[in-house]
């Protein structure tokens, strides 16, 4: 019996191919574009364990200095108190236009190192401990670093984190010209009982658990939950195909499954069987899905890449690898949607009485309907503000915008509903009547179309206003920040102070841009010195601050920070903040620091000075008329032999900026691409299902003397003005999800608030877009119905008869 | 009627519509094996309520309906199912063909569903309906009197005890009409199987064994052929 009812379900789909391809392809595109962003996740959180474990100490507490620097003579008091730790020293070396991150390890004491104990490489202890000892880095940089001198011998091992250099601490020190210096120590596992307490032997240190560091993962927590974020909504405008077709397809076969009953199929089993089918076209779309995610996420991984690594500095590999919990939450994903979006078709199934009449009810939505759908759509939209309004953070702003945007698709066919009821009575003229009065009934079927079509607009515009918002705020802030008109790097220090006198009579300032590392609520701060100079206070972008804000920073009487630790921390102008039991400031302003994932702050010179020892000097702001620079530039390099990048000129600092930004944006651009692609083809999939229940609906006004040819014109007039009217309520709603964006999710994801910015131009080439995807969906079943033998229509009354 | 025990017997059956209108009232009637009964009646006499209820697809409020020695009042949903796919068959004035099969398949369908495929015998009731040289074609590419074969060989492809046809030629024309009902009743008495026919042609009433007639609902006297 089984086999007989299965081959009459299967029957369907193989006289309906189109139906069929439709329904997997919607299931590929949703769980394509999930699995493809969980792909990236997954392997860019791989590359961050991978890291963390290949340099041991993952899961140890450390010891930091809140200056950023421990003192030798501290490192020997703790040991000779018992304590069992192990010294890192850390820094940047510059080489070649990159930044490597110089990691020295103390390899005798520090906990087992896969990095090393991996690399292939046969190297006795003592050569790596004793001098010139080695270097550690992944082949690609340690390539890079051939050929510097006073560098130890580099050994290429791919199990170093891109970007990392690997060493011992002795080499380190040379390395990074900081002899006797620590960075952080490593609490060992093993420690003897009664030793003295850290607040004796060391009151200057801070002990740190590990799940207190800011580390790579967490930093980059809030842009992988974006992409999420995306992801989703692809699958769910995805899913809104597969919601389509599925209730399409049992509605088609209403008629065959009373049949099935009236010859004695159980109800039940027919029901089992149908989820059974949707189950194994489930699995089937997934696994397409699967390969499709595959092939995206490789083609969008350099880019993640290459962001997590401007946004973050995170080491992200290039490489995309299988993993098997990834296929099964694709496929687990692929199965739950299908059954999600097939609930309510299953649902009428199992209820369908025997003795109904065999038409098609899923068109049939009647006021009352719509009154429940605008209500539900209501809800949702209350439920996700009172979200936001009872509690914060980045899940709170992630539900208030799936409330807002289930919301207005599931308010957008009461709307249209009520737009065209209004429409037809002003229609005049037999023909307009008709077009009106079906359009209305056409709705029911196209109304999951459209509301795909409204959440990948919406998103476009919401996305698109708050990309564009930021890069027209980015670009002022560029403007704001990068005001001197040449940017000078030194070899070192006292190439820097050489690069300074020298510059001292040929230009009209030299700004020195010093800073210093220092560790400030468990994370990294970036404490900045400057001198007293009107640029500053001319231009620098502050969000608020106290009056005779830069008078008191230049005095060293007070401290700038950026936005991010002030959001972090919670941190207002007026109030002091500690950054080392000796130094305390008050905080006499706030400024923007867009696209800095870290806490940064600005003092006087020689306030940094005094507090921090070993400031670098190598980098300086130079003032000139914007007609010398070029000419300055050329000077600078020719005197003290620079290479171009150590000499670079406003315009190209601002470049390189703008493109970095850019490559940002880049995944979520794609994104929202493919998410409308998605919408346009489930526009064309519900209009080609439809296709069969337009002809009786066509076929009775054809034979009443309308030509097939106009009628043709008059189906792609409909499918223009749904789209159109369409787009116009997406507006408001992508531009609510705009200000959701950036008033709520960035501030949450990244520590900064930006300001609304619209651009008409945008939509107006959006409203385009989807115009012109309405007319290609609409086209093939126009050109169909254009070309339709008037037997076919004829056919249509002789079956009703 | 014959002596044989009956194979469809109704015993005071009665039907009330939900809004209490009764559609059945007090109905008693047989049908041996092997018989042919024609029901008439006006529009709205409960005929197709009648044949729903002998064919297990609904349920009586008051009496005792028997089919093959089983008593439908006793029986769940599965086992109405199963009353339906095992011993009794339907032929509809719709034909109620699975329009994604072809001829082939739906012919086998019932008996298929049933678990007693026969294909000499479906291939001989094609032979026998004249849809041998349509047995790739689907329903929508045959004309009217060719679905109601397909139907009708569907039906009798399963060998029912009881075969239950609803106004099987309303939906066609006299010489369509007449072809399909010869062959209908002919593999009908060639199976042995029992007939309840619901018509609204009295010609067609006139070539079955016995006549029965409802009127509101209550078996009445066949009206007189000048009435009709």
């Amino acid at each position: 019996m089984r086999r007989a009812i299965l081959a009459a379900l299967w029957s369907h789909w193989r006289r309906h191919p189109v139906q069929l391809l439709t329904l997997l392809v919607g299931l590929a595109l949703a769980t394509g574009l999930w699995s493809a962003v969980q792909a990236i996740n997954a392997e860019a959180r791989a590359s961050y364990a991978r890291a963390e474990a290949q340099m041991g100490g993952a899961g140890l507490a450390e010891l930091h200095a809140p200056s950023g620097v421990i003192p030798l003579a501290t490192y020997v008091a703790l040991r000779r108190a018992g304590w069992q730790v192990s010294p890192v020293l850390e820094g940047p070396l510059r080489h070649g236009g990159r930044v490597f991150t110089v990691m020295g390890v103390d390899l005798l004491t520090h906990p087992p190192l896969p990095a090393i104990a991996e690399s292939g490489a046969d190297i006795a202890p003592v050569e790596a401990l004793g001098a010139p000892g080695r270097l550690f880095a992944r082949p690609g940089d340690a390539a890079a670093l051939a050929g510097r001198d006073g560098l130890p011998p580099v050994v290429a091992t791919e199990a170093v984190p891109p970007g990392l250099i690997l060493t011992d601490i002795g080499a380190a020190e040379a390395v990074l010209g900081r002899p006797g210096e620590v960075s952080r120590l490593l609490v060992l596992p093993e420690q003897p009982l009664g030793r003295a307490p850290l607040n004796e032997v060391a009151p200057d240190l801070v002990e740190v658990a590990p799940e207190g560091r800011a580390d790579t993962a967490r930093l980059t927590d809030s842009f992988h939950l974006n992409l999420t974020a995306f992801g989703f909504l692809s699958f769910a405008v995805g899913l809104f195909i597969v919601h389509g077709t599925v209730g399409l397809a049992l509605e088609q076969r209403r008629g065959m499954i009373r049949t099935l009953r009236a010859l004695g199929a159980p109800l039940g089993t027919i029901t089992r069987l149908v989820a059974a089918e949707l189950l194994a076209l489930a699995l089937i779309g997934g696994l397409a899905g699967l390969a499709l995610g595959f092939l995206l996420a490789g083609l969008l991984l350099p880019d993640v890449s290459a962001t997590l690594r401007g946004l973050y500095g995170a080491p992200v590999e290039g490489g995309l690898s299988l993993r098997p919990g990834w296929v099964a939450s694709g496929l687990a994903m692929a199965v739950a949607g299908t059954l999600a979006a097939s609930a309510a078709s299953l649902g009428r199934l199992a209820r369908m009485p025997l003795l109904a009449g065999a038409g098609s009810r899923a068109w049939s939505l009647r006021p009352r309907g719509w009154r429940m759908m605008a209500g539900a759509g209501l809800v949702l939209i209350g439920g996700g503000v009172g979200a936001i309004a009872l509690f914060d953070g980045l899940v709170a702003g992630f539900v208030f915008l799936g409330g807002l945007l289930m919301g207005g698709a599931l308010l957008l066919p009461p709307a249209l509903a009520l737009v065209l009821r209004l429409a037809a009575g002003r229609a005049r003229g037999l023909v307009a009547q008709w077009v009106w009065a079906d359009m209305r009934a056409q709705l029911p079927g196209i109304s999951l179309a459209l509301m795909a079509l409204l959440l990948a607009l919406a998103a476009n515009i919401g996305v698109g206003t708050m990309v564009s918002s930021f890069r027209l705020t980015f670009v002022g802030w560029l403007d704001q920040r990068l005001v001197s008109e040449v940017y000078v790097t030194a070899r070192d220090d006292a190439q820097g102070v050489a690069v300074a006198a020298w510059l001292e009579t040929r230009a009209d300032a030299v700004l020195p841009i010093r800073s210093a590392e220092i560790r400030y609520a468990g994370a990294p701060l970036f404490v900045y010195g400057i001198v007293d100079h009107p640029t500053y206070s001319e231009n620098w972008p502050l969000l608020d601050a106290l009056p005779g804000v830069w008078d008191r920073v230049v005095a060293g009487d007070g401290i700038l920070i950026n936005e991010q630790l002030a959001r972090r921390e919670g941190i207002t102008p007026g109030e002091e903040i500690v950054l080392a039991p000796d130094w305390r400031m008050e905080v006499v302003g706030v400024y923007s620091d867009y696209g800095n994932p870290t806490g940064q702050a600005i003092t006087a010179l020689d306030v940094l000075l005094r507090h921090v020892d070993g400031v670098p000097n190598q980098r300086f702001g130079v003032r000139v008329p914007p007609d010398r620079a070029t000419a300055l530039a050329q000077d600078l390099r020719a005197a003290f032999d620079l290479p171009p990048r150590a000499v670079v000129q406003q315009a190209g600092v601002k470049a390189q900026s703008l493109a970095i930004f850019d490559k940002t944006f880049v995944v979520t651009g794609a994104l929202n691409v493919l998410t409308l692609g998605v919408a346009g083809f489930a526009i064309l999939t519900s209009l080609l299902t439809l296709w069969t229940q337009r002809l009786p609906q066509i076929a009775p006004v054809w034979a009443l003397g309308l030509t097939r040819a106009r009628l043709a014109r008059l189906e792609l007039l409909r499918s223009v003005a749904l789209a159109a009217m369409t787009a116009v309520l997406a507006l408001p709603l992508g531009l609510v999800l705009a200000w959701a964006l950036l008033a709520v999710i960035n501030v949450e994801a990244f520590g900064w608030r930006l300001p609304m910015h619209l651009f008409p131009l945008d939509w107006l080439r959006l409203f385009a877009l989807a115009i012109i995807a309405a007319l290609i969906a609409a086209a093939l079943p126009a050109r169909r119905l254009g070309r339709l033998p008037p037997a076919q229509m004829l056919g249509v009354f002789a079956n009703e008869r | 009627m014959t002596d044989a025990p009956a194979l469809l017997s109704l015993d005071d059956v009665a039907k009330t519509y939900p809004g209490g209108r009764p559609v059945l009232q007090g109905v008693t009637m047989r049908v041996a094996p092997g018989e042919t009964v024609a029901l008439t009646g006006e529009s709205g006499s409960g005929k197709s309520t009648l044949l729903n209820l002998a064919g297990a697809l609904d349920a009586a409020d008051a009496g005792e309906i028997v089919v093959d020695g089983v008593s439908l009042s006793g029986l769940d949903d599965a086992g109405r199912a199963r009353m339906r796919r095992e011993r009794v068959a339907l032929v509809f004035q719709q034909f109620n063909l699975i329009p994604s099969m072809d001829v082939a398949q739906n012919l086998a369908f019932h008996a298929r569903l049933a678990g007693r495929e026969d294909r000499a015998w479906t291939d001989e009731i094609a032979g026998r309906l004249g849809l041998r040289d349509h047995m790739g074609a689907y329903p929508e590419q045959l004309s009217g009197g060719q679905q109601q074969r397909v139907a009708i060989g569907r039906a009798m492809a399963a060998r029912p005890r009881l075969l239950l046809a609803d106004e099987p030629t309303g939906n066609l024309d006299e010489t369509a009409s007449e072809a399909v009902l010869d062959l209908m009743l002919g593999l009908v008495r060639d199976s042995g199987a029992g007939l309840l026919l619901v018509t609204h042609s009295m010609a067609i009433a006139r070539r079955l064994d016995r006549h029965l007639h409802l009127s509101r609902g209550r078996l009445a006297p066949v009206p007189a052929p000048e009435s009709t």
